[in-house]
């Protein structure tokens, strides 16, 4: 199969669903290929990458110990 | 989920450790979705107690929290549908979210994208945490929870598109309109603290 190459506005177009680890294997490879190689793109991937992360981060926050106590009050009556 | 020798600790000692570890990411991700601390500690509970009541369907212990992440979604969805199809409550609709691209990249002058990708600017790093909390939950709640889905409990489009009963699609348009509003609302917020020159 004949190696594809993509430009910067397809990259950035994909560049979602790529950190998401949402395309084909074929895509995500030129895609990884024209990152390692464009300076623009791989910042602005860099920058979606770190609100990802972020999102991601936001997904904990400390259980009052009130909720704990309702836990525990839960699994004790198991 | 079963426990497979005798001396192993009882059942209800490792399921119990497993939500202790679990709880900040449990009711994080519930407060995400609820946006309300009450709310989200009913959530953890009920999410608990229907985990402990279907453990045997749990195959592989290791996608515990994967498994119980899902209860808690699944539990939260099946309550905003039902809420949704209520004649009194005003649905959101997919025009309620700014389908215009914003690239966050394209706003942001060099100076803070240093300080953004720099992990010792802890005000700096403080502020954005709390900043993405105020433009996740300021979503329009169809999209919110596409993102709480996807960016935060890390489901996949197709785990996501099975969750709210929509085609794949419907998740990747609401993924993109999401993401698009979440940086025009970090963008404003960081322009209104002075983050911006």
């Amino acid at each position: 199969m004949s190696e594809r190459h993509l430009d910067c506005e397809q990259v950035i177009r994909h560049l979602l669903e790529y950190l998401d680890r949402e395309l084909d294997d074929r895509t995500m490879a030129e895609m990884s290929r024209h990152l390692e190689q464009c300076r623009g793109c791989f910042g602005r991937a860099e920058l979606e990458r770190k609100l990802k992360e972020s999102l991601q981060a936001a997904g904990s926050k400390r259980a009052s110990s009130r909720l704990r106590s309702r836990i525990k009050a839960i699994l004790d009556s198991f | 989920m079963r426990a497979s020798q005798d001396n192993a600790p009882p059942l209800r000692e490792i399921f119990g450790a497993e939500i202790e570890r679990l709880a900040d990411r449990l009711f994080g991700t519930a407060l995400r979705f609820t946006r309300n601390s009450d709310d989200a500690e009913d959530l953890v509970a009920e999410t608990v107690a229907k985990a402990w009541a279907r453990l045997e369907e749990l195959r592989d212990p290791r996608a515990f929290e994967g498994w119980i992440q899902r209860i808690l979604s699944n539990t939260f969805v099946s309550e905003w549908r039902r809420r949704r199809a209520s004649p009194v409550v005003q649905s959101e609709t997919e025009a309620d979210c700014d389908g215009e691209p914003f690239s966050l990249f394209e706003q942001l002058h060099q100076p803070f994208l240093l300080w953004w990708t720099n992990p010792e600017e802890a005000a700096v790093q403080k502020l954005l945490r709390e900043d993405i909390d105020r433009a996740l939950d300021a979503l329009p709640e169809a999209f919110r929870i596409a993102v709480i889905l996807v960016d935060v409990q890390g489901n996949s489009y197709g785990e996501a598109a099975a969750i709210l009963g929509v085609p794949v699609g419907t998740v990747r348009s609401r993924l993109s309109r999401a993401r698009a509003q979440l940086q025009r609302e970090l963008w404003r917020h960081a322009r209104d603290a002075g983050l911006l020159p």
